[in-house]
């Protein structure tokens, strides 16, 4: 039998793999938009704190990040929950794996999105205004459709960095597939099998999101005349 | 709140001062981190060239082979390459049975190997699509001038084109350094690996990979200071006109 039945639970760890990265995404789009907000604003304390935020993350690696929030922050809240007299809460790794791997991938977002904000058009949203949108309107109706194009190229990117990096979860104690594959190394002897299989099937995931992305980014250039030589 | 007593105590060992010996008396900590950087680029730079060529090359037979090797390694993370290499080739009898196998037991060899091949995967694409970018003009004038093939690819192209792929490349060094930080996952003893021995004694772990993590920031600004002064140096080409 192929890897000693060890396959089924291999793709079980692929599915945990792909929840951990689908939420993990949602999270760093949110906190992106919200960086490249603080970053366009008016106020310089709030373009600071992005800046901050931006530089520290990407200037140190995720695995280190990973480290630092998922092990400092359960000290931390231990601490807390230590001196306010509560007993210690109990940390769901998934949610722990999401919000660090959300916070990392948040400061590339934040550059991501800021670039495609600035790629549109200043009159787009001054028209928005005028029309008496009110800005948070004028931001969903007419800024995030337009922008969408611009911020599609780098979020690809960005999207098939944060799968990959999904590998070094099982480091915080998540059973993805890294993790099923190194029980499954141990007990089949077959090392080089298991992570070629593991290799393959992150393969298959990055094909697959290179294949939806390049046809929203057809879908979202309609209309857009290339340039030809 | 953050203990910086246990910081002053243990900044050594990120200095190769382990075990209480002189600091730099041992390659760990940043010593280790930059040699398997400085290793790996060196290597996957010398492969990336003629592998660049390669990949533009009209050939297919030579052009999809170096394509494919670029897709799969760009496809999958770089951790699952240097499981591969380090606790997968011990499947196979002939491989444990070869004279490689003294090296290939070794981590650090196989993470050197790993890191090679995977920044030369990303290497090639950059070079690759430079070389694709060169100007019509530049090469019409190369052949203008009667210069054979090669001589146009050495002499033209290639040194063009790795200097446009300057900025690019800053980008997959300082991408290389955050990515060395898993050789602590295979026993060596980067700063990311320091400061998990650290965090495993001491069972704190803010200090330590606080630490670790200040040590990346401070290469990666100095990284991104140097290339930019290498992109004023050999780009200046490129840049706007000085009146």
């Amino acid at each position: 039998m192929f890897l000693q039945g060890y396959l089924p639970s291999i793709l079980d760890g692929a599915m945990l793999t792909l929840k951990l990265a689908g939420a993990s995404l949602v999270v760093s789009v949110v906190l992106g938009l919200i960086g490249a907000g603080f970053k366009l604003a008016h106020s310089k304390p709030l373009q600071w704190l992005a800046e901050l935020y931006s530089t520290l993350i990407r200037g140190v690696p995720d695995l280190v990040w990973m480290f630092i929030l998922f092990f400092g922050g359960q000290m931390l809240i231990n601490d807390i929950a230590t001196k306010m007299g509560w007993p210690a809460p109990d940390i769901d790794p998934m949610l722990a794996g999401v919000l660090t791997i959300g916070v990392i991938f948040g400061a590339y977002m934040t550059e991501t999105f800021r670039g495609a904000i600035m790629a549109v058009p200043k009159g787009q949203m001054e028209a928005g205004a005028a029309y008496g949108m009110s800005p948070l309107r004028v931001f969903f109706r007419i800024t995030v459709p337009q922008m969408i194009r611009f911020a599609l190229p780098s979020f690809s990117n960005n999207w098939l960095v944060l799968v990959k990096s999904t590998a070094l979860v099982s480091v915080i104690g998540l059973n993805d597939m890294m993790y099923k594959a190194d029980t499954a190394k141990s007990v089949t002897q077959q090392p080089f099998t298991v992570y070629v299989v593991v290799g393959a099937i992150y393969l298959a995931i990055t094909t697959v999101s290179i294949l939806v992305l390049n046809a929203l980014e057809r879908r979202y250039s309609t209309g857009v005349r290339e340039s030809e030589l | 709140m953050i203990d910086f007593a246990l910081i002053a105590d243990k900044l050594p060992s990120f200095l190769g001062a382990t075990d209480g010996a002189p600091m730099m008396s041992t390659a760990d900590g940043l010593l280790m981190t930059l040699e398997l950087l400085a290793l790996s680029l060196f290597f996957g730079l010398a492969l990336s060239v003629p592998l660049a060529l390669g990949r533009v090359s009209k050939n297919k037979w030579i052009a999809r082979p170096v394509w494919l090797f670029t897709y799969v390694f760009r496809g999958t993370p770089m951790l699952v390459q240097l499981f591969i290499i380090y606790y997968g080739l011990s499947q196979f009898d002939w491989v444990r049975s070869s004279w490689a196998w003294e090296y290939l037991q070794s981590a650090y060899v196989c993470a050197i190997i790993a890191f090679t091949l995977n920044t030369s995967a990303y290497t090639t694409e950059i070079i690759a699509g430079q070389i694709r970018n060169t100007h019509w003009g530049e090469i019409e004038a190369a052949k203008a001038m009667g210069m054979s093939k090669w001589l146009m690819m050495r002499r033209i192209v290639v040194p063009s084109a790795l200097r446009r792929a300057l900025p690019a490349y800053s980008n997959e060094v300082i991408m290389m350094l955050q990515g060395t930080s898993i050789a602590g996952l295979v026993t060596l003893a980067d700063l990311t690996g320091v400061a998990r021995r650290i965090y495993a004694d001491t069972y704190q772990a803010f200090e330590p990979f606080l630490v670790a993590g200040a040590f990346y920031l401070t290469l990666t600004v100095l990284f991104v200071w140097l290339f930019k002064r290498a992109e004023k140096r050999w780009l200046a080409f490129l840049g706007p006109r000085k009146a």
